[in-house]
């Protein structure tokens, strides 16, 4: 199979975290989308690895993943604390930081 | 050169006494003048003693030095904080501590009523210790440091009674003039700096005969403006007359007999610049003369008795400075003067403060008149003040103008003849105005309200005025005798060339003489034997408006300095407004600008940040990619 594909898949997988994270107002499904793109990234990290046939991009991809273990825990732990004071996960709503 | 630690005291006891009165604050305000005048009399007789050691010793080591610190010490460039103290200036320090000493003592009385009286004597005594430096500094660096400290206390005590607006203005137009003379000082310092590399009068005197004569002409220039600003010599005259605002005994000691003499002495002093450069001498010279015709022609005008008193110790310090600009023959002469009228000046401002002290501060001695029975003593110690000032043998003006004036005649060529003529004219006219003063005051008719009530002043303040009355008698015929005070100071200064006599000495006294016999005569005749307005009457000549206006001088000054200087200055505000305020203005409305419009783009809506992150990353790549290709 051509190894090309991955990177194709990768791409679409992006553009589908992208286009979701500006079109869509929940703030969980924003935060999935943003993993979403954080994967795509891995997994061309992972692809150019494997055409160089160095390790260098899959321990990038792993520190990528660890960085986006954290940011879970912190992104999911605001968003909750936004809903429980706002009663709202829309993101429009949280626009508040312009005053 | 012998050193000496003992100097220091001089300046040291007058500068404790300042500052202890000045920092005690009002609990020194029982014994404060006592501890003022006591001090002044301590440095007196360090000075007495100090004169008795130099007269113990032969001419060639009279000169004591003292180091006190060193100053500035940069690379070859040495300045010392060091005294000198010769034949000069023990001639300053005795005339500065002596009359101070008396001036302190009449203060006592004179001030008692004043709430401030302490103060008064703080600044007394920091101007006696600024004016000792300024005499006992061996170098320009030092001298300066006593010139401002003199003038600074000269602007304290003119404006002493600063909660009247006049008198503060006074005492700034006082500063603002002397700042003038000042800058000339600086200047000066730094031309010897820049061309002669040292500062010091033995450093100065030394190179002065290997430097040019453009060199020293400058720097005689400089020093001259320096002398015409403290000195108040034509053209820098106008602060004079409004320092009369202080204090009488201040009008004595710092206008009268001290500090404005300090111009003199700094011509004195620096005599090897002016032998060597003659321009400069010759322009010392033509200063005096105007300046001592200008001032007795003020004073014939004037009816305020301080403002008369002040116009003719202009006058007389023009007599000093044009000694001072005929070279070696001069300088002893000019220092004679100085002192005698050190004498009968301060014992005429003194006399006038004690006239004013009777007759509730009124100074219009138009309002005066008949005073002699009312104020002996007074009277007395005035008329004999006012015999010195116009020359009368045997008093002690009589001996150093008449000097002044031969040794004026005898300069040479026309410039003798021009110079001698004005000095002799100017003893006329001091002869005529001194007796207006006195007629108008003692002996015309009574003019003044009968709600006066004319009395002696007490024993503290007519002792000082007896004492300086003595002086004004004896110092000329002690100081001529034998010509002891030339001797005493000619081996500071070059040997005099050779000159012919243009009129024997007995001549010159007789036309002295004649001129004052004449100026007395009309003033005689003007004021004694016709009746005197009780107020300045209007319908007098051009020449006399003039006269009472001070010859113009504060008209011209404002339109020649003045008006120029405030267009210059609100100019420059508005230039500093429009275009240097306006450019900082300017960088603060471009960044508010754009600040606010680039306001707009923040949102809040995390959505669009995000958008424009996309937007910017996809230009980002497509520029690399465009650019990579």
């Amino acid at each position: 199979m051509d190894i090309n594909n991955y990177l194709y898949l990768s791409a679409i997988l992006f553009t589908i975290g992208a286009v979701g994270v500006v079109v869509r107002r929940n703030a969980i499904v924003v935060f999935m989308c943003i993993e979403l793109m954080l994967n795509a990234a891995n997994l061309s990290l992972v692809t150019f690895s494997r055409i160089n046939g160095t390790l260098d991009g899959q321990v990038v991809a792993f520190f990528t993943m660890v960085v986006a273990a954290c940011e879970v825990v912190v992104g999911l732990a605001i968003i909750v604390t936004i809903y429980r004071s706002r009663r709202s996960a829309s993101i429009d709503d949280a626009s508040l930081l312009k005053r | 050169m012998v050193t000496n630690s003992g100097l220091v005291y001089l300046i040291a006891l007058p500068l404790f006494g300042a500052v202890s009165l000045l920092l005690l604050g009002r609990r020194a305000d029982k014994w404060g003048h006592l501890l003022a005048t006591a001090l002044s009399a301590g440095s007196f007789a360090v000075g007495l003693f100090q004169l008795s050691q130099m007269l113990g010793r032969d001419v060639e080591s009279r000169p004591v030095t003292q180091k006190l610190f060193t100053w500035i010490s940069v690379g070859s460039f040495n300045v010392d904080a060091s005294l000198l103290l010769d034949q000069l200036s023990i001639s300053f320090v005795l005339l500065i501590t002596g009359v101070g000493t008396l001036i302190h003592i009449y203060s006592i009385s004179y001030m008692a009523h004043d709430p401030d009286r302490r103060r008064f004597f703080a600044y007394l005594n920091l101007f006696i210790a600024a004016m000792l430096l300024l005499v006992l500094g061996d170098s320009y660096l030092n001298l300066y440091v006593g010139w401002e400290g003199v003038g600074l206390a000269s602007y304290l005590l003119i404006g002493f009674w600063n909660q009247k607006a006049a008198y503060a203005t006074a005492s700034k137009k006082a500063f603002v003039m002397n700042r003038i003379g000042d800058m000339g000082l600086s200047f000066a310092i730094m031309i010897a700096f820049a061309s002669l590399g040292t500062v010091s009068f033995s450093g100065v005197k030394e190179k002065a005969e290997f430097a040019s004569e453009a060199t020293m002409t400058a720097l005689g220039i400089m020093l001259l403006i320096a002398a015409v600003g403290k000195s108040a010599q034509f053209p820098l005259q106008a602060w004079l007359g409004d320092a009369m605002a202080g204090p009488t005994p201040v009008s004595a000691l710092i206008h009268a007999a001290t500090m404005v003499t300090a111009g003199v002495y700094l011509i004195v002093r620096s005599n090897f610049v002016f032998d060597a450069a003659p321009n400069a001498q010759l322009l010392v010279a033509i200063i005096g003369a105007i300046t001592l015709i200008f001032g007795a022609l003020i004073g014939t005008a004037k009816d305020d008795i301080k403002k008369a008193l002040a116009a003719s110790t202009m006058s007389q310090i023009g007599y000093m400075i044009l000694g001072a600009g005929l070279g070696p023959a001069g300088y002893a002469y000019a220092i004679m003067h100085l002192i005698t009228h050190g004498f009968f000046k301060a014992g005429m401002f003194l006399g006038a403060g004690s006239v004013m002290h009777g007759m509730n501060d009124e100074v219009n001695m138009r309002k005066y008149g008949a005073l002699r029975k009312f104020m002996p003593i007074t009277f007395v110690t005035f008329g004999l003040g006012y015999l010195a000032i116009i020359g009368v043998p045997p008093f002690a003006g009589f001996y150093s103008k008449d000097m002044l004036i031969e040794t004026a005649l005898n300069a040479g060529g026309v410039k003798g003849i021009l110079l001698g003529g004005t000095a002799l004219l100017g003893a006329g006219i001091t002869a005529f105005y001194m007796t207006r003063v006195m007629i108008l005051t003692f002996t015309s008719p009574k003019r003044w309200d009968d709600n006066q009530r004319p009395h002696e002043s007490p024993a503290l303040m007519w002792i000082p005025m007896a004492i300086l009355a003595v002086g004004s008698v004896i110092s000329g015929y002690l100081l001529h005798q034998g010509k002891a005070f030339k001797h005493w100071l000619e081996p500071l200064f070059a040997k005099p060339g050779e000159h012919s006599e243009l009129l024997p000495p007995i001549v010159v006294s007789g036309l002295a003489l004649t001129m004052v016999a004449i100026g007395v005569a009309i003033a005689v005749v003007k004021y004694q034997l016709s009746e005197v307005d009780s107020v300045a009457p209007e319908n007098v000549t051009e020449f006399t408006h003039f006269a009472r206006r001070d010859l113009l001088q504060d008209e011209i000054n404002e339109a020649l300095f003045m008006r120029p200087g405030q267009a210059i200055t609100s100019a420059l505000v508005k230039i500093d407004q429009s275009v240097i305020d306006g450019a900082v203005r300017g960088i603060g409305q471009m960044a508010i600008g754009s600040g606010s419009s680039l306001r707009k783009s923040q949102t809040g809506f995390v959505r669009s940040y995000a958008a424009l992150i996309l937007v910017g990353a996809a230009a980002l790549i497509a520029a690399i990619w465009v650019v990579t290709q």
